[in-house]
């Protein structure tokens, strides 16, 4: 790929809480379509997007079974979109901020999701082509 | 409990695909299940929830495809159906360039002016 890019992001929003998240989730994933190099940096409360024990559950408000409902988790959609970036000769790296995920007790992570600091999101933006960072809004 | 809520809801699509819904909307229809005697005020950006033929379907991520994606104006007609009395501020929905025809039926289109009025109507206001 000839114009292949390297982008970081860093997301703050906890899951199930903005349209934001679903926001940066859709730039995330045009950006592994194209194959570019993507590194996600999620802090405060969007550690738990990836937290592995997330489920999916009925809704009787729907009216339909655990099933039928298909509830989405964001650490399903992290998976995926790792693997959209591999299949389109990109990669997805996408890495927590380790004291957010100890004060909020989410440290099982889905695979591949790392442990790091502000210190690494510096160097991810200092090597990345461009950076968005997509902060919670009051 | 007998008293009655006023759900306020300004606060619109957060967090609707997530969820595959709105969330206050699911609150307002669970509570009403359990016999709550509960209106809804959308005001704001939340008037758009009644505009018809809303479609977010069609969202995918790699290949994990959402399957159930939030109907807001489905779901208001069916919480409408229960009983629940859906308020819509005029004046938010003329400065949204909206008309009368846009929205589902059963609404109650009220002016702002009014609101109070309809608030001392309920022992509770939720504002959302």
């Amino acid at each position: 790929m000839a114009d292949k890019k390297t982008l970081a992001f860093l997301l703050m929003d906890a899951p199930y809480e903005s349209a934001r998240t679903t926001t940066a989730f859709r730039l995330i994933d045009a950006a592994a379509r194209r194959g570019h190099d993507v590194s996600v940096f999620c802090y405060e409360g969007a550690v738990a997007l990836s937290f592995a024990k997330q489920a999916p559950h009925a809704n009787t408000v729907h009216g339909r079974d655990v099933a039928q409902e298909d509830h989405p988790n964001p650490k399903d959609w992290i998976i995926a979109l790792t693997a959209q970036a591999e299949k389109s000769g990109g990669t997805l790296t996408w890495t927590n901020c380790g004291l957010c995920v100890d004060e909020r007790g989410v440290g099982e992570a889905a695979a591949g999701v790392g442990r790091g600091s502000p210190g690494d999101f510096w160097k991810m933006a200092g090597a990345a082509d461009n950076t968005l960072v997509i902060p919670t809004r009051g | 409990m007998n008293k009655k809520i006023l759900q306020v809801v300004e606060s619109a699509y957060r967090a609707t695909i997530e969820e595959q819904d709105d969330t206050v909307m699911w609150f307002t229809h669970a509570i009403r299940g359990g016999g709550a005697q509960t209106a809804v005020l959308l005001r704001g950006h939340a008037v758009n929830y009644g505009v018809k033929g809303q479609d977010a379907s069609g969202i995918a991520f790699g290949d994990k495809k959402q399957t159930q994606p939030p109907d807001l104006p489905g779901d208001l007609t069916r919480l409408i159906a229960k009983g629940v009395e859906v308020y819509v501020v005029e004046e938010d929905v003329e400065a949204r360039g909206l008309v009368p025809t846009d929205l589902i039926g059963g609404l109650i289109p009220i002016k702002k002016s009014v609101v109070p009025g309809l608030m001392a109507r309920f022992s509770l206001i939720w504002q959302w």
